[in-house]
């Protein structure tokens, strides 16, 4: 009987854990993108071995959750959707190191003429994660207040597209020195950024259905 | 006797047990929020409890309905109310104990005369369509007050769920404990007026005669849940309505509390003395009070999702199940009576012959003659009435065990057909996977196809190639032939002619080179696999005597490799010769067969 009451303030003690490793794994996606376009070179790679320390971590989290779910039977009405909500979770601190890991690895030239655009770009982005894991959080606590968070990272995941528009234009059409296979790679870098805000507003689609089943 | 004659009540337990466990547990189960293990303990301890310790009030209320005083009586009207009920669930009519338990008595009230107290009727029927509404206000109040709790504590939802399984828990020990104290009446209520006066004293508690009773049938309730609910757990419990877990302890308890209502005469004395009228103990149906808590809170948000139908099914149940059981019970204690002779009552009857000659008797004064021969029948009726009480009671329990091994035997096809239909799922996925493979197998046919032909055309293709290379050995020849015939020519001299014939020579021949390259590819490449076999099998073997294995299974002739590999015929008998030997291949077998079957 006891063993009840463990397991769901082990798994819940979990759940926010693997919030937590999302949390910071913005914060270094963030700080990350900044540092490489500042050309601060040894942050830049403390940022991507951060982002990948915590993005092991969570996968280690994520399946300790999803085996004491099965194990446990925990919540077995909402247990498929509430652990496919956790994977999609994940795949925001999947996709945030991926972003780094490109930049390092594919070493794009921005032009100074652009860089505060890409600074704005992540800065958009991250700020809708940053709204959607509070609302993943709440609604372990109090399923009403998600829709207050949802609104938010809509609005970023709006914004987020709006700017990489505006940096995609601006790459073809402006920059005219600027070789076709660099402007190609300057866009697919503006992709990669959108597309964590992308992520997100997955999160948050499936966080409004689960909240509308939960009250059912 | 006692106990034979009560098998029927505990017939009637154990199928109680077995369908209103899941009233109490089936939300649970059916979800796979608890065990049924778990619960099924659970659910048969409370049971027993609630039977033993708070059993009585509704065998009151029964009582004063209709005291049953004779043990045949009891048994009569406890099987009646099984039969009935068993049959209208057979027939897939709404049914209820606690109905069928009220009309068998009626029943036997009408058979043996007895007045049936219309202010206890009353108070029964009103507990029947007041249950239901009780546990629809229950469950509205509760439903808004968990709402409220949950609304302002903010828990975790993963420790909600944890808190919840407890709560399933303990409002499922409630929901039995007052499941056994409410609907104990219906099995064995029948019986107390005839319970065997003894008390058993263990120690440190002492049971009485009726506690006994209540224990028994407390006993096959919980035999009842543990050998048969889980199926009913599984498929009657989810089908009522599915809900969430927070409304199934809202609807638990709702109907939990109900039947705990009915049956405590605490409460009821509570009242009393706080100037209200008391509760009346009854017993109620406990699928009504589930399917009233569920419109409760159907109502509550918003209604769309009720059906009326079964607000007609529940009054639909309360008008056909006393009427049939009343009747069952009528006519079972007719025919246990005349047939049988079986005592159903202390007082005498008119529908028994016996006795309608009796009171005939006494009124018209017939002679002392015949009132003496009337006498020495009724001297004669116990003897008689003890033989035939004793087949009666063997017929009887033959009946039972025959209803008993129909029972075995329907659950034992049941389950021989979810083998078969388990079976047919098996099949039905190997029929799947044989499909699957056949159409890999035309597939791969198919593709075999396809290489045999490219194989093929390849094939032709060296051949086409190994004859232009003889036909351009021929031409060679033929140059060389002419070279010699113009350098015998006497005059000494080119003439233009010779050189012209030369050229055309040299021109056919300049190919030559080119389409035997293009045949060393083409040999190799149509041969990969074959060359590996025989390096696997003869590892040994030289380059040239691998070209010479694949110009052999080219089924060409001596002269004809001689001519491509541009050496004398006896040149390749030689070859051949040191590769048959190289190969080991006896006298009897032919070179080009043995190299054919790689």
């Amino acid at each position: 009987m006891l063993n009840i009451f463990k397991t769901s303030k082990s798994v819940s003690l979990s759940i926010d854990e693997f919030f937590n490793k999302i949390d910071l794994g913005t914060l270094n996606f963030k700080k990350g993108v900044k540092n490489y376009i500042e050309d601060n070179n040894n942050e830049f790679e403390q940022n991507l071995k951060s982002i990948s320390v915590l993005e092991t971590e969570a996968d280690v989290i994520q399946r300790k959750i999803e085996n004491d779910f099965y194990l446990h039977s925990l919540m077995p009405n909402y247990a498929s959707d509430i652990l496919n909500l956790i994977e999609s979770v994940d795949d925001i601190i999947d996709m945030s190191k991926d972003v780094l890991s490109q930049f390092d690895v594919e070493t794009p030239h921005l032009p100074e003429a652009i860089k505060k655009d890409y600074i704005e770009l992540v800065n958009v982005s991250a700020k809708s994660v940053e709204n959607v894991i509070p609302a993943a959080r709440i609604f372990f606590t109090q399923p009403d207040n998600v829709k207050d968070y949802i609104q938010k990272v809509l609005f970023y995941h709006r914004e987020t597209n709006t700017l990489s528009t505006n940096i995609k234009r601006k790459i073809f059409q402006e920059f005219e020195t600027l070789k076709l296979s660099e402007k190609l790679h300057l866009r697919y870098f503006a992709l990669h950024i959108e597309q964590v805000s992308d992520v997100s507003k997955n999160v948050a689609q499936q966080l409004s259905s689960l909240v509308i089943k939960i009250k059912m | 006797m006692f106990l034979i004659f009560l098998t029927s009540g505990l017939f009637l337990g154990w199928t109680l047990g077995a369908n209103d466990a899941s009233n109490v547990f089936g939300s649970a189960v059916g979800s796979k929020m608890i065990k049924f293990k778990q619960a099924a303990i659970i659910a048969s301890i409370f049971v027993i409890l609630g039977a033993v310790l708070q059993g009585a009030g509704g065998s009151h209320t029964l009582g004063k309905l209709g005291s049953v005083d004779a043990l045949g009586g009891a048994f009569t009207v406890a099987l009646a109310a099984g039969v009935a009920v068993f049959w209208m669930t057979r027939l897939k009519l709404p049914v209820s104990t606690s109905q069928a338990v009220v009309g068998a008595i009626i029943g036997w009230n009408f058979f043996t005369h007895n007045p049936t107290d219309m202010s206890s009727l009353t108070k029964i029927v009103t507990t029947w369509i007041s249950g239901p509404i009780l546990g629809g206000i229950f469950a509205v109040l509760l439903f808004l007050l968990l709402q409220f709790i949950l609304k302002r504590s903010k828990v975790h939802l993963i420790r909600l769920d944890g808190y919840i399984k407890f709560a399933l828990l303990v409002v499922g020990a409630f929901g039995s404990y007052s499941l056994g104290a409410n609907n104990i009446a219906n099995v064995v209520g029948v019986f107390v007026p005839s319970a065997p006066n003894i008390t058993l004293d263990f120690g440190f508690f002492a049971l009485n005669g009726t506690q006994l009773l209540f224990l028994a049938g407390g006993v096959s309730i919980a035999i009842g849940i543990l050998t048969y609910s889980k199926k009913v757990m599984m498929t009657v419990g989810n089908s009522l309505m599915k809900l969430n877990s927070e409304t199934a302890i809202v609807v638990v308890l709702a109907h939990s509390l109900v039947l705990f209502v009915f049956s405590s005469q605490s409460l009821s004395s509570l009242f009393v003395n706080i100037g209200l009228p008391p509760i009346p103990m009854v017993p109620v149906s406990s699928s009504q009070a589930i399917v009233g808590a569920i419109l409760g809170i159907g109502i509550l948000k918003g209604g769309k999702n009720i059906q009326i139908n079964v607000i007609g099914k529940i009054a639909t149940g309360w008008i056909i199940t006393p009427i049939i059981a009343g009747l069952i019970s009528f006519f079972a204690l007719f025919f246990m009576s005349n047939v049988f002779n079986l005592q159903v009552s202390q007082n005498p009857s008119k529908f028994v012959k016996g006795d309608v000659i009796v009171e005939k008797n006494i009124k018209d004064h017939i002679d002392l003659k015949s009132k003496v021969i009337e006498n020495f029948d009724l001297k004669n009726v116990p003897e008689t009435t003890v033989h035939l009480y004793k087949t009666a009671v063997i017929i009887v329990i033959s009946i039972l065990l025959i209803i008993l091994i129909y029972q075995i035997f329907i659950i034992y096809k049941l389950k021989e057909k979810d083998k078969i239909d388990e079976q047919e799922v098996y099949i039905k996925k190997y029929n799947a996977q044989q499909v699957l493979l056949e159409n890999e197998l035309e597939n791969t046919n198919a593709v075999k196809e396809r290489l045999e032909k490219e194989i093929d055309s390849k094939e032709k293709e060296q051949k086409k190639i190994a004859l232009s290379i003889i036909r351009k050995n021929e031409i060679l020849s033929k140059l060389k032939a002419e070279i010699e015939r113009i350098k015998s020519n006497p005059e000494g001299s080119l003439k233009f002619s010779d050189l012209n014939t030369l050229k055309v020579l040299i021109l056919d021949n300049l190919n030559l080179e080119k389409e035997r390259k293009s045949l060393d590819k083409y040999i190799k490449e149509l041969n990969d696999s074959f060359f590996q076999n025989l390096e696997r099998k003869y590892p040994g073997l030289t380059d040239n005597e691998k070209k010479l294995c694949s110009l052999l299974r080219l089924k060409l002739t001596s002269k004809e490799i001689a001519s491509i590999q541009n050496i004398s015929p006896k040149s390749v008998e030689v070859n051949r010769y040191r590769l048959r030997k190289k190969m080991n291949i006896s006298k009897e077998d032919k070179l080009s067969k043995v190299i054919r079957k790689l």
